[in-house]
């Protein structure tokens, strides 16, 4: 349970991380809190000959308001995202959602973009990231781009970033005026990862139906499936049925396909029920 | 190899280290500090617990490279002057831990925690405990320790 040898880089600025990037290629990985890459390199699973830690580079964990986002560094930790005056309050799905991340120790190490440059198709923070519509900024020798986040996650720990791109920061949109939310997971232990996670948004009219329903769900494929296409007012029991037929979970041993539709359905009805109550 | 400084509980240590040495493995084999404990290795028992810069860490997810310029704080630091904390003394009290192989990791977690909340429900305390592993289950005396120790702070 020790970590292959590496060579350990320590830039102090976003242009020395680049440079070493640019230098090494793909034998170059990139730390942050590195609690999801410390338990792969330990185990061997990850064996980088170039460890490039970006926990000099100042300036990257802030958490700034816009107009109509909160724009966050990539290293702001996941207990900064729960903590946050500002997440909770233009963000609560993001802050509710981080506060179920791991343990507290794990919290208090573990980054937003590494979580998100991770893409565990489990994880909370791809989930709501792709639920909000949040966009991605990466920096690269080209420049910087933005990438919504629709279009960041491809498959199982995988993503659109080029080897020798930084994710930088997040943009998430606030939430918009009497925007609800919930969020829910099902794991067999408090901490682990989810078998199926699901993430909401949505408005409440005067007669009490659901409009503006954004659903997202974890766990269930190898990315963030992300449900929009409701009609306003739809029933719970509708969008959860809907929600279960969206899904094509694989079959793996532990967790049966039809298991996590289940819970896929299950999940999304009380969610949306949560969340018209709250 | 490298050559750096490490500080931990306010000393500083020479350390000729691989940079892929665990942050816990320095602690113990090279600044000779064994209070924190080695358990699995992948951060999911939390007996390898420490503070950096204030905040619980788990010491196997680190590599102890990375750790110049920060101030590390370990189990050995708690007892100031021999006297335990009251967290400690609560769990003497409580009878909070039997073999006490995960102890020192929930000791730093809670240290910590209890600076940031103070009068945690017995709820907060059971989700904050989830991440420290005890395999002779005494939870119940190790919760009831950590509200004691909570109250006694108030």
């Amino acid at each position: 349970m020790k970590p292959a040898a590496f060579r350990y880089h320590r830039p102090r600025s976003l242009a020395e991380a680049l440079a070493l990037l640019a230098e090494h290629g793909p034998q170059a990985k990139l730390i942050a809190g590195g609690q999801s890459l410390g338990p792969l390199m330990n185990m061997r699973l990850a064996q980088p000959a170039e460890l490039v830690d970006l926990n000099s580079l100042a300036g990257l964990d802030f958490v700034n308001e816009n107009e109509d986002a909160i724009e966050i560094g990539a290293l702001a930790t996941h207990h900064a995202l729960a903590t946050s005056p500002l997440v909770r309050k233009s963000c609560p799905l993001l802050a509710e959602a981080a506060q179920s991340i791991g343990h507290y120790a794990i919290r208090t190490r573990g980054t937003l973009g590494g979580s998100l440059a991770h893409a565990d198709p489990a994880a909370q923070l791809p989930l709501v990231a792709a639920t909000l519509g949040a966009e991605i900024v990466a920096a690269g020798p080209r420049g910087e781009r933005r990438i919504p986040a629709a279009g960041f996650f491809v498959s199982l720990m995988s993503t659109v970033l080029e080897p020798d791109e930084i994710l930088v920061s997040v943009r998430v949109p606030k939430a918009a005026p009497g925007e609800r939310h919930a969020y829910l997971q099902f794991s067999r232990r408090r901490g682990d990862f989810a078998i199926v996670a699901v993430a909401t948004t949505l408005l409440v009219d005067k007669k009490g139906n659901a409009r503006n329903l954004r659903l997202g769900i974890g766990g269930a494929e190898d990315k963030p499936v992300v449900l929009t296409d409701f009609a306003s007012g739809e029933k719970p029991d509708a969008v959860a049925r809907k929600a279960r037929e969206a899904v094509n979970p694989a079959e793996t041993p532990r967790v049966p396909a039809v298991y996590r539709r289940e819970l896929v359905e299950v999940l999304a009805r009380r969610a949306l029920l949560e969340a018209m109550g709250k | 190899m490298s050559e750096f400084e490490l500080t931990v509980n306010g000393s500083r240590y020479a350390v000729r280290a691989e940079p892929r040495k665990l942050l816990c493995d320095v602690l113990r084999e090279d600044c000779r500090l064994t209070g924190t404990h080695v358990g699995c290795e992948h951060g999911v028992c939390g007996a390898c617990t420490v503070l950096v810069d204030g905040r619980p860490a788990r010491a196997c997810l680190i590599y102890a490279v990375q750790m110049q310029g920060s101030s590390i704080t370990t189990i050995e630091a708690i007892a100031a002057g021999g006297r335990p904390s009251r967290l400690q003394q609560a769990l003497h009290e409580a009878h909070g831990l039997q073999c006490g192989f995960c102890t020192p990791g929930i000791v730093m977690t809670f240290e910590a925690y209890l600076k940031e909340n103070p009068r945690p429900s017995e709820e907060e305390v059971r989700d904050v405990l989830s991440g420290n592993l005890c395999r002779c289950t005494g939870y119940q005396n190790i919760v009831a320790a950590i509200l004691k120790a909570a109250d006694a702070e108030a």
